[in-house]
């Protein structure tokens, strides 16, 4: 066949603008790093869901009869610290944060560049360093760290675990402080605050979460380390320490961490369900403003982890009437997204099917955190798989839900590719079902009894674990099969054109991928969000 | 009872705060219920009657205030609703847990040691046993414990109630046992390699079989008997005074001390309790009292936290504020020799009397 050079030269785009792997490994430009953050988080959550497989099929049977009992723990521990550390802290903000936030207000990139590159090699040091722990040998003190036992008693590389931790926080930091100055810096002419679609409060408001919060567990995995290798008491009893003082330190992030996950899933969710109805979010100030409440209100919760840890009564009030506060924002949400659909025009899309499950998925998440927070139920639920399955409600059915909607959503956007609609929905379904399958049976055996954290349990407990195993294995296939057709839509997938869903925001008006400039001219702004009768308002210049 | 169930929904009954407990879990999975179903409902029925039909064109936008569509009333409404349902759960969650965490005054006292990974339980009589517990039904049961080692927590599932069980503290935990049987202790505090083998079982006996397994004994006196012989063999009792109005003047009396508030040098007050008594064992220069000199050596390395708790029994049994003396058994009664064997440890079965039908069964599967 005879090639002809072509006429026309494909439109220079962010991904065609230069070639060769050091143009990617040394990219200033926000969009790249987007996706080099897209690639890492994806192999964590690969590895993490592997510890996931091996922590089921462990637990189908009674007996500890796959995993001795030291590996086991291991398998758990970081099972946890992959998740959480490496793939659900980073996995909306990084990737699709850093992607569209600068796309949404107009701005050619995010304000630091070059901390923004910084983050990434700062989060791949970390994971390096998590890495190394892995085929070490691991560690064994569950993702909390809790003292005395990681600081004197455990035998894994718990000081390498925490450093870890330790240097991913300076990658949050880092992304989040730029998020912060480019939101208030950099917003195209014409964008006032109430004219940012949702996405970009509820990255602000994770942002201030990430950069105050932060600090606190790095200075708190700091004394772990020092206590397990100089033997300086912070926390030890032996060493003069209080092992219940780490705990409030540890909570003081990992509380408010939770919302560091949960919030930008919730920002995916009003761009989504927005889109999907073709209407405006309903009460758009009250989503707005309950993303700023959460992120405060995160803040004051910490103490109802510790209603039985010898915490004095009195401070538990206090921790469990914030607690039940700081559920009200989320509900808010909820009623108004569901409120959005109301006279809309509503299309099951696959993104529109991944937020109708996070709504139904979140609400389950939502309430049974009420139950934690209720001193006196949460004195026989704590600690047992009831947690397990409240926080997996919330971390896997409320934030990755939102990542794959949010995945599925912009997915054109990224790469300039559809996808397979039918397995996408096909996954989508799986998704639900399986995740339901194998996180409600949980609730029941936290009600039970069932401690968390164990290897061996008595028999009584088998047939829900049992359902459990098998509902995670539909959840499992749910989770590969999008890799499959999300990859192969690179190669086969139909172009997207600029705009495929019918959306409003700024990032629909530039083409699909976007140029390296993001806009060829800096658009001007006249409208609020989600003008859908108004797009040709909206000046971009082409 | 757990050994005949291979599969349930529903743990057991067993203590008088189970069911209040369990009807604020009603009262939350109803709200949950509610309001899942709620948003379930609306969301299906939304996407069925406002789904996508493109003859109609686009949504006609409707707008009631500058940032789109919205209602006040209704975010009144659902914000007001809810934060109200949730005041009835906090408020009735603080007051099952402040009946949970305050154990009634004249509680029967049992002493708990953890350490990776089994449960050491003393009584007050002097019987010993690991990872089991036995209790009389309807007597109130406070359980005063510590930790060797890391951080555990004594978790009895049919009793709805567990704490944290800390090294270098005092926690305490409280039940009635209502219902004779056997039931699971877990271990809910992650506590390392063998954490899911620190189980155990609590048989609630009746009061007959219960004196009669306490008869059985274990040959080594009463807690505070073995407390006054470290008491004595620590040398203790060369300063501190255990005897009625005898002041030495340079160490504390201790008769009558606990439970009282102690004056300290820095001219606060403390309450003379488990805690206190154990830091002033172990770091003496912590709170000393108004009056005396800096002169206790340390005794940490010398006790053990076991000992820890005879010595704290002693001393309650040298009298105690509000009436409760404790029930101290001077006479010699069970130093006699007895038949049993010191420890239970090796024959977790044997430890159950004869006769009492719920509790030999259920551990023979389950001894490590």
């Amino acid at each position: 066949m005879i090639t002809a050079p072509p006429l026309v030269k494909e439109k220079k785009n962010y991904l065609n603008a230069e070639e060769g792997l050091m143009s990617w490994l040394l990219t200033k430009d926000h969009k790249r790093i987007a996706i080099l953050y897209l690639i890492a988080v994806t192999v964590f959550f690969a590895v993490g869901g592997m510890f996931a497989v091996l922590i089921r099929l462990e637990l189908a049977t009674p007996a500890g009869d796959l995993l001795d009992s030291n590996t086991y723990n291991k398998v758990f521990t970081m099972h946890g610290v992959v998740m959480i550390f490496f793939f659900l802290i980073p996995s909306i903000p990084a990737t699709l944060g850093n992607f569209l936030i600068p796309l949404m207000i107009g701005a050619k990139d995010l304000a630091f560049p070059r901390i923004n590159l910084l983050s990434w090699y700062v989060y791949m040091l970390a994971g390096v360093f998590g890495i190394f722990v892995l085929v070490t040998g691991g560690v064994d003190t569950g993702w909390t760290f809790y003292t005395p036992f990681s600081s004197s008693y455990s035998n894994g590389y718990v000081v390498m675990t925490a450093m870890a931790a330790f240097i991913m926080g300076f990658s949050s930091i880092l992304t989040g402080l730029n998020f912060l100055v480019t939101v208030h810096r950099m917003r195209a002419p014409g964008l006032t605050w109430f004219r940012l679609p949702l996405f970009v409060w509820a990255h602000y408001a994770t942002s201030a979460v990430m950069i105050l919060g932060t600090p606190v567990i790095a200075v708190t995995l700091f004394l772990l380390m020092l206590e397990r290798g100089l033997h300086i008491g912070f926390f030890d009893p032996a060493y003069g320490g209080d092992p219940v003082l780490f705990q409030h330190l540890f909570w003081f992030y990992s509380h408010p961490a939770v919302y560091i996950m949960i919030l930008p899933s919730m920002g995916v969710i009003s761009e989504v369900v927005s889109t999907f109805c073709s209407k405006k979010p309903f009460g758009y100030t009250f989503i707005a403003f309950s993303s700023v409440a959460i992120a405060v209100f995160g803040f004051l919760v910490w103490g109802h982890h510790l209603f039985v840890s010898s915490q004095s009564a009195y401070a538990g009030m206090v921790f469990s009437v914030l607690s039940m506060i700081v559920a009200i924002p989320s509900a808010i949400k909820i009623f108004n997204w569901t409120a959005t659909m109301y006279k809309g025009s509503v299309r099951l899309e696959t993104p529109m099917l991944y937020a109708i499950g996070f709504m139904g998925l979140f609400t389950v998440g939502g309430l049974t955190g009420l139950f934690l927070a209720s001193m006196g139920m949460d004195v026989h639920l704590t600690d047992t798989y009831f947690v397990v399955a409240h926080f997996h409600y919330v971390m896997v059915g409320g934030a990755i839900m939102g990542y794959m909607a949010g995945l599925h959503f912009w997915w054109p956007k990224l790469t300039g590719r559809m996808y397979s609609q039918v397995w996408s929905k096909v996954s989508a379904v799986l998704v639900f079902v399986g995740f339901n399958l194998t996180f409600f049976p949980q609730f029941l055996l936290g009600f039970m009894g069932m401690p968390r954290r164990y290897h061996v349990y008595p028999p009584e407990f088998q047939v829900l674990n049992v359902l459990s195993s098998a509902g995670a294995s539909v959840l499992g296939l749910g989770y590969l099969i999008p890799a499959i057709y999300l990859l192969a839509s690179l190669k086969y997938g139909a172009k997207a054109g600029a705009n495929p869903w019918g959306a409003t925001g700024l990032e629909w008006q530039t083409s699909s991928p976007p140029p390296t400039e993001n806009f060829e001219i800096t658009p001007v702004v006249t409208t609020e969000a989600y003008e859908y009768s108004a797009q040709e308002v909206i000046h971009v210049g082409h | 009872m757990m050994e005949a169930k291979s599969f349930q929904l529903f743990p057991e009954q067993a203590s008088s705060i189970a069911s209040h407990v369990d009807a604020l879990y009603a009262f939350l999975v109803l709200v949950s219920a509610f309001f899942s179903l709620l948003v379930a409902f609306l969301i299906v029925y939304l996407v069925v009657k406002y789904r996508h039909r493109p003859e109609l064109g686009p949504p006609v936008a409707q707008h009631t205030n500058d940032h789109g569509p919205g209602s006040m009333i209704l975010e009144i409404v659902w914000t007001v609703i809810p934060l109200g349902l949730s005041m009835i759960m906090f408020a009735w969650g603080v007051s099952i847990y402040f009946t949970e965490s305050r154990p009634p005054a004249d509680s029967m006292e049992i002493y708990v040691t953890g350490k990776q990974w089994m449960w050491k339980i003393q009584h007050m009589e002097g019987a010993r046993e690991i990872n089991e517990l036995h209790v009389p039904i309807n007597r109130d049961i406070k359980l005063t414990m510590t930790s060797e080692d890391v951080i555990h927590d004594f978790y009895v599932p049919a009793f709805r109630t567990k704490s944290d069980v800390l090294p270098g503290k005092y926690t305490t935990e409280w039940f009635r046992p209502t219902k004779l049987g056997a039931y699971h202790i877990f271990c809910a505090e992650y506590c390392g390699t063998k954490h899911s083998g620190m189980i155990g079982t609590v048989y609630v006996l009746s009061e007959p079989d219960y004196n009669k397994w306490l008869g059985a004994g274990s040959g080594e006196g009463s807690m505070a008997e073995q407390g006054q012989a470290l008491f004595n063999q620590l040398g203790c009792g060369n300063c501190h005074p255990s005897v009625v109005n005898n002041q030495n003047g340079r160490c504390p009396n201790l008769v009558g001390l606990f439970g009282t508030r102690v004056q300290v040098k820095d001219g606060s007050n403390v309450r003379a309790d488990e805690s206190y008594i154990r830091e002033s064992v172990l770091y003496p220069q912590a709170k000393i009292v108004a009056g005396y000199d800096d002169i206790m050596p340390t005794f940490k390395g010398l006790i053990t936290e076991d000992g820890m708790l005879k010595l704290i029994e002693y001393i309650k049994s040298l009298g105690a504020k509000n009436g409760t003396m404790s029930t101290a058994t001077p006479g010699p009664v069970e130093t006699s020799a007895s038949p049993q064997p010191s420890t239970h440890a090796t024959a977790p079965a044997k430890t159950a009397p004869r006769g009492v039908p719920a509790a030999p069964v259920a551990p023979q599967q389950r001894v490590q």
